[in-house]
């Protein structure tokens, strides 16, 4: 009874309980997303679109609309720009990334300091799920749910578009409407996590259950299916731990996924790092590196072999 | 909208029999001021495989990508089947088979999953694979001996292995074009004579192969028609009257030449 007691006494709190429905709505959707994002290579665009968001949250909470709409439309504005400006420049699109979002988070720090009483500005950067409204909570679960159906709805689309773009240009389907799709999701998780763990987290959040669950998984369905139970777990997990540790909440979810993560790192699959460790032994690559030097020594001959075979043969 | 996998062209707004698969019409393509394709005209008519060859650098990925709809020539004009290459591709009429370098083999998907991808553009939007459509699927693995494979995750095969997964692919599309970029590229000789027989037969039915390639291993044998593109096209008809001496020292920059004053243009920039 005592692990009952355990369990049960943080939801005697509406706050907590609320917390709990947040983190765990927003961890669903992040971690589904992140699926797609870290095969896109795309994990540097989530750092940037949550950070981009803050002047919006600033400006909502000013002119007194829902932050989420703030957020949101400063979410796919990064984007946007971070397109025209890597269109038109030769610029590398990490640097164009970096530039943009940086830019924005300086903006918004900005429109913060000139505000002063109006907005805390350590719960827009860090959360604030232990003081989340009623209304909060469905505004989550709304976005969150319409977030999720899309993705799983286009879900087989979105994995070819991560897969092999040109074979889905080649088809005939819209790459550049897919990509934009994404991007907006991209936008619409990061105001779904805003309020679980903040702008600085939520990054966390979008990339750690994908990348774990990728080490875990040869298929694509299953990786989705891992990257929900764990980070479904972590989110709990962190959850109590910030209530019985006393620690942030936020920090606490992270952390909790993070640990996941290193554990499936370090001893989850066949070829974890332990293992590969202990079953090294010395000596072994020697035959596989003469081989492959020998392929290479064929390959740098062949090809001139068979430039003359034919020369002479059309001769 | 075609929905179901057809056996033929659609002939509806295309010409009638002896019509070119592909008309490329004195294309140029410039990058920034490099200039990547200059007044190429190739056409090709179906059931035939062509070999498009010449070294890096000389144009074959750009010409592939005008007639993919992937760069816009700023001259010429380029069809497919009669058409522009945006209604080609829509009608499922053209495959594209990457080089190896641009596969992520670690993507987790299957072999199965993958040759699933050729028949999406026939489906509903959230592509769900119809019984019609997995049993295309199935037809296409077991033609390249891939059945037992079918599951197994796409970077656990071989080099051979890992290009007939794409082969399966386009048969599953049904395509009348197939577009291979360097497919026998770390290929052993035994994979290579099974995708070339492979290839054979896509051709016995009227399909049309167009092989980029620098590697001339071959090609005499292989292909009924060769292309030698090095910018512009140096020349283009049957493999043994292109592959000569001089079209060759031309084309592989062997030779001085002025008529050919870059010989290895830098490769062009790909998009995100």
């Amino acid at each position: 009874m005592d692990v009952l007691a355990f369990l049960v006494e943080p939801l005697q709190y509406g706050f907590l309980t609320r917390a709990l429905a947040v983190t765990v709505a927003a961890a669903v959707v992040a971690a589904v997303l992140s699926c797609w994002l870290i095969l896109m290579g795309w994990s540097l665009m989530g750092d940037a679109v949550s950070h981009a968001v803050l002047p919006g949250v600033a400006l909502a909470y000013i002119i007194g609309i829902p932050f989420s709409i703030g957020a949101f439309v400063f979410g796919a504005g990064a984007v946007a720009l971070i397109g025209i400006v890597r269109s038109t420049t030769k610029l590398k699109a990490d640097t164009v990334i970096g530039v943009v979002f940086t830019a924005l988070f300086a903006a918004g720090l900005a429109i913060v300091s000139a505000t002063p009483s109006q907005i805390d500005l350590m719960h827009i950067l860090f959360g604030n799920v232990l003081g989340v409204s009623a209304s909060d909570v469905w505004q989550v679960l709304i976005l969150g749910a319409v977030t999720l159906a899309i993705l799983l709805f286009k879900r087989r689309d979105l994995t070819l578009l991560a897969f092999d773009r040109t074979h889905a240009h080649v088809i005939g389907l819209n790459t550049r409407f897919l990509s934009a799709l994404l991007l907006g999701l991209l936008a619409l998780t990061v105001v779904v996590g805003l309020q679980a763990v903040g702008i600085i987290l939520v990054v966390a959040m979008l990339i750690t259950p994908g990348a774990t669950a990728f080490l875990l998984s040869r298929s694509f369905d299953r990786m989705l299916v891992i990257a929900v139970v764990l980070t479904v777990a972590a989110s709990v997990t962190g959850i109590y731990a910030s209530y019985y540790l006393d620690i942030s909440t936020g920090a606490a979810v992270v952390l909790s996924q993070a640990i996941v993560f290193a554990v499936v790192y370090l001893v989850g699959r066949p070829d974890g790092v332990l293992w590969q460790a202990r079953r090294r032994r010395p000596g072994s690559s020697v035959g596989g590196r003469r081989q492959s030097a020998d392929a290479v020594a064929a390959a740098a001959v062949a090809p001139r072999c068979s430039a003359d075979d034919a020369a002479t043969s059309g001769a | 909208m075609s929905s179901m996998p057809t056996d033929h062209v659609p002939t509806g707004d295309a010409p009638e029999d002896g019509a070119p698969v592909l008309d490329v019409r004195g294309v140029g393509v410039t990058y920034d001021d490099v200039q990547a394709l200059d007044d190429v005209s190739v056409s090709l008519r179906a059931g035939s495989i062509c070999g498009l060859i010449g070294v890096n650098g000389s144009g074959k990925s750009t010409l592939f990508k005008a007639l993919m709809g992937l760069v816009a020539p700023q001259q010429g004009t380029v069809e497919l089947f009669g058409r522009t290459t945006a209604a080609a591709r829509k009608a499922g009429l053209v495959a594209y088979m990457p080089q190896a370098e641009e596969v992520d083999w670690t993507f987790p998907v299957s072999v199965s999953d993958v040759v699933g991808m050729g028949v999406y553009g026939r489906l509903g939007a959230a592509r769900r694979l119809r019984p019609a459509d997995r049993a295309a699927v199935g037809e296409a693995l077991e033609r390249v001996g891939l059945t037992d494979l079918a599951r197994r995750q796409i970077g656990r095969l071989s080099g051979g292995q890992r290009k007939r997964v794409f082969i399966a692919r386009s048969i599953a599309q049904d395509a009348r074009l197939l577009l291979l970029d360097e497919p026998f590229a770390g290929v052993d000789q035994a994979s290579e004579r099974t995708m070339t027989a492979l290839l054979r037969d896509l051709r016995e039915e009227g399909r049309t192969v167009l092989v980029s390639t620098h590697d001339l291993a071959g090609v005499p044998e292989f292909c009924d028609e060769a292309v030698l593109l090095h910018r512009r096209v140096l020349a283009h008809g049957h493999p043994a009257a292109v592959l000569t001496q001089g079209n060759l020292a031309r084309a592989f920059g062997a030779a001085p030449s002025d008529a050919v004053p870059r010989p290895l243009l830098p490769a062009p920039i790909g998009e995100m």
